[in-house]
């Protein structure tokens, strides 16, 4: 088991290594920093200073290992827009983004698996088969028009919840959060489901259809010839063994939700994590893009080391395949 | 009883009258400052907020005319002609309740000369600044300076003891990531004082109450609200939600909508900006072009013609949607040295650029690229797309390359363009301001922005000597002979002047600056 596991974990490092270069090797290509940190009356005297204070006059591999070294430190470099320390920066968008990515998740679970849940089993009803259309729709439409079309509706017409923004924050130590506020509350409504409409419509796919192979399970058939109620066969015996593959899913889909928040954060200017990454785009701020990038690898290649390491407990057949 | 009920009444007065009194201004843009140390980062954004906080000697009104701010009056010195002496207002107390004076203006000069600071270009022909008096600054020039005051417009006073209490003397080192006392708090002169400050979320500040210009200014807003929204849909839809009561970076598909909301309205003047295209004239061979061995740029013919090819008034109505005033020289009306005259030159003329183009040998046409940044003006890429379809009436087909700003600008500096559209504006409002980043040959320090190649030795003169003529008459007149030589040559070829948009609630009184600078001091709240 345990050189299963040091391979497992080697290769993650090797990923991570690999996927940092290629960010790195494409951050020459966003665009030359420099000249959004000089203002228009700089001198070509000036461009010189920066680029060498910078260290962007050596090449890019250099430039790489230096990051490497310093990240393995913990330490990021400052960010070139704001001129701060990565790492706190980071530190202090991280709420937001959590706040947003655990609602989403929560918004995504029960909404999905209730929907699901009904949909499979009222599978023939008129509801049921408007709900499946709409989906398709929530699947289909880009998470920028809806996060648009919710705040036209939302916030432009009815003038019920805001279109941008956390509202009043509460600070507890280092995290700020949101759910302790009325008009912070009313903020996580619109960007929460814009967010997780995708990971619901998908949870609620995948619970209908295992739901409905359950359903056609010989236990099922005798447990309804006992003459249990249809409740306690729904939720008792059907509902818990379609879980299991569903909650693989779900552990995938959370990661996904915090990567992929960028465009939610951008519409509803949610100043997290996915916010200061397009700004750090815009301005070409490299230590930010590097750090974001590496941390979202990192997650991810965590995630799935996990998910390995789970496997190969449950199916010793993976260990020996792994020999 | 009765004297209850009047107590009464007068309670209820003046707690409505403090309601009244009490107004927040909710402003929206796209963009947050930088840090609020006054002297790093020579930024818009950044300047606009200080601007609430912090104050400089002189400001300039929205008709581009000096104010006195800090300073009551100005004059070169009878004496010496390399020294202006300048009066402070006297009475004026920073947020901390310490007296502004002399010493400060001295202090505040000298930390913005520092190697961190990003204002130091602006006041790089200061020698020496002296405090006569502890009302009176001299402040002297290594040679006559006759625009020495237009440099000094966003040049912030701090008050020196406060700096020094506060170990903060030194100039942030933003690109070393140094977070200093200065970055995040504010002790200025100005009419508001911060209250708290999130970077890139949202910034609190209110009203100054023992602000010199108590009585001289409207000062109804409170209290602010600044909160930068980069989306240009959610920016709208927080004005017209009713979330925020003040929009600057209007996107221009958006202003009638945005007009015709009840409760809103939308200001616009002339932005002090100019877009225009860049030719590489001075290469013998340009790499972007279909032409081997010879740069058809380099004639003046092949200049003109495809200046006049292009319809300035077609990009004003069908791009622009109207925002924008044609051109015809790289200079926006503010500015000293403009004319009306030379503005009207352009005129489109699609059968004289063909004869043009003919005579110069080019009746064929020929192919070029065009780099035209995609997020920095208004509608940037889709004008470039418009001057594709009118260069090619005149055979001169242009394939279009339209990048970000970060990848664009670059390309102009680094010489790596032959055919480019730039925008400029002109913070001293002068000319010379002009010649120094885009007529003058370029070399170490001075002609930065000028992807042209052009230099001519003898214009480079008399654009230097213009730093130093303190006869103003003859100054003018060499501008403007510097401005024929310009448009005889065709250096540039100018699109138009930008209009700037506001966005605001109806009882928001404020005209729109040509710099895009509010100053919430000058809001009114009806």
């Amino acid at each position: 088991m345990l050189p299963f596991i040091l391979k497992r974990i080697f290769q993650s490092l090797l990923v991570l290594i690999i996927t940092g270069a290629i960010a790195f090797s494409m951050f020459t290509f966003v665009g030359d920093p420099i000249d959004n940190m000089l203002g228009q009356e700089r001198t070509m005297e000036d461009i010189e200073r920066l680029r060498a204070q910078l260290g962007l006059d050596r090449p890019i591999p250099v430039q790489y290992v230096k990051f490497l070294g310093e990240a393995v430190q913990g330490n990021f470099g400052v960010s070139y827009r704001q001129g701060r320390e990565v790492s706190e920066i980071i530190m202090e968008r991280a709420p937001a983004t959590l706040e947003l990515a655990a609602l989403s998740a929560i918004f995504a679970i029960v909404v999905g698996i209730a929907l699901g849940v009904f949909t499979a089993i009222r599978r023939d009803g008129f509801v049921a088969n408007f709900i499946m259309s709409a989906s398709l729709i929530g699947v289909s439409l880009p998470t920028f028009l809806i996060g648009i079309l919710l705040i036209y509706l939302f916030s432009v017409e009815l003038g019920w919840l805001p279109s941008f923004g956390r509202g009043e924050v509460v600070q507890v130590g280092w995290w700020t959060t949101g759910f302790l506020t009325e008009s912070g509350l009313k903020a996580l409504i619109l960007p929460s489901i814009t967010l997780g409409l995708y990971q619901m419509t998908l949870i609620m796919r995948l619970v209908r259809s295992e739901m409905l192979e359950v359903l056609r399970q010989d236990y099922i058939r005798f447990a309804r010839a006992r003459g249990l109620s249809e409740r306690v066969i729904n939720f008792r015996h059907a509902l818990k063994n379609t879980m299991v593959p569903v909650i693989t899913v779900i552990g995938l889909q959370l990661g996904a939700i915090i990567a992929f928040a960028i465009i939610t954060e951008t519409v509803f200017q949610w100043p997290g994590l996915g916010l200061l990454f397009i700004n750090a785009i815009q301005f070409v701020d490299i230590p930010v893009m590097a750090a974001y990038l590496m941390m979202i690898s990192v997650m991810f290649v965590v995630i799935n080391l996990l998910v390995d390491i789970l496997y190969a407990f449950i199916d010793p057949r993976l260990r020996v395949a792994a020999k | 009883m009765k004297k209850t009920t009047a107590l009464l009444t007068v309670a209820a007065l003046m707690s409505s009258a403090a309601v009244v009194n009490a107004e927040t201004l909710r402003w929206a843009r796209a963009g947050d400052a930088l840090t609020l140390d006054p002297h790093s980062q020579n930024e818009g954004p950044s300047h606009t907020m200080r601007h609430q906080m912090y104050e400089p000697l002189i400001i300039r009104d929205t008709a581009g005319n000096f104010v006195p701010t800090l300073a009551t009056d100005w004059a070169p010195s009878a004496d010496n002609p390399n020294v202006w002496v300048f009066n402070l207002r006297e009475g004026v107390k920073f947020h901390d309740g310490a007296d502004f004076t002399a010493e400060d203006v001295v202090f505040s000069f000298e930390r913005a000369k520092q190697p961190n600071s990003d204002m130091k270009e602006l006041i790089g022909s200061i020698t020496a600044v002296r405090a006569v008096s502890d009302y009176v600054v001299e402040i002297e020039t290594d040679g006559p300076n006759p625009i020495l005051p237009s440099n000094l417009t966003n040049l912030f006073m701090m008050d020196k003891d406060w700096t020094e209490a506060n170990n903060t003397v030194n100039v942030q080192d933003f690109e070393g990531g140094e977070i200093t006392f200065a970055t995040t708090n504010v002790n200025g002169t100005g009419a508001y004082t911060l209250v708290s400050r999130e970077p890139d979320v949202k910034t609190v500040m209110a009203r100054n109450e023992a602000y010199w210009g108590r009585d001289e200014f409207p000062l109804e807003v409170s209290e602010i609200v600044y909160t930068p929204i980069q989306n240009a849909a959610t920016r709208v839809a927080a004005l017209l939600s009713g979330e925020i009561d003040f929009l600057q970076d209007m996107p221009v598909q958006d202003l009638a909508r945005v007009g015709d909301a009840d409760g809103l309205v939308v200001k616009q003047a002339p932005q002090n900006r100019v877009i225009f295209f860049g030719m590489n004239q001075g290469a013998d061979d340009i790499e972007a072009d279909d032409v081997d061995g010879a740069n058809p740029l380099a004639d003046v013919r092949v200049r003109k013609a495809m200046s006049m090819a292009i319809n300035r008034d077609a990009i004003q109505q069908v791009v622009m949607r109207g925002q924008s005033e044609p051109a015809g020289m790289i200079a926006p009306p503010f500015v000293n040295g403009w004319t009306a005259e030379m503005d009207g030159e352009s005129v489109t003329d699609v059968e004289g650029a063909k004869a043009l183009m003919a005579e110069a040998g080019y009746e064929d046409g020929f192919s070029i690229r065009l780099d035209c940044p995609n997020d920095r003006y208004i509608n940037d890429e889709a004008i470039c797309q418009a001057a594709v379809g009118m260069l090619g009436q005149i055979g001169v087909t242009v394939n279009l390359d339209a990048i970000p700003k970060a990848q664009h600008f670059p390309k102009i500096t680094d010489g790596a363009t032959d055919f480019y559209m730039l925008g400029w504006g002109v913070p001293t409002y002068d000319s010379e301001y002009i010649f120094n980043f885009l007529v003058h040959g370029r070399e170490d320090d001075i002609g930065t922005w000028n992807g042209t190649g052009y230099d001519n030795d003898e214009l480079d003169e008399t654009i230097k000597s213009l730093a130093s003529n303190t006869d103003l008459d003859a100054r003018n007149a060499d501008i403007a002979g510097i401005w024929r030589v310009i448009q005889d040559e065709q250096l540039y070829i100018p699109i138009h002047h930008q209009v700037l948009n506001w966005g605001m609630a109806e009882n928001v009184g404020i005209e729109v600056d040509p710099e895009d600078q509010p100053r919430v001091k000058y809001f009114t709240m009806q």
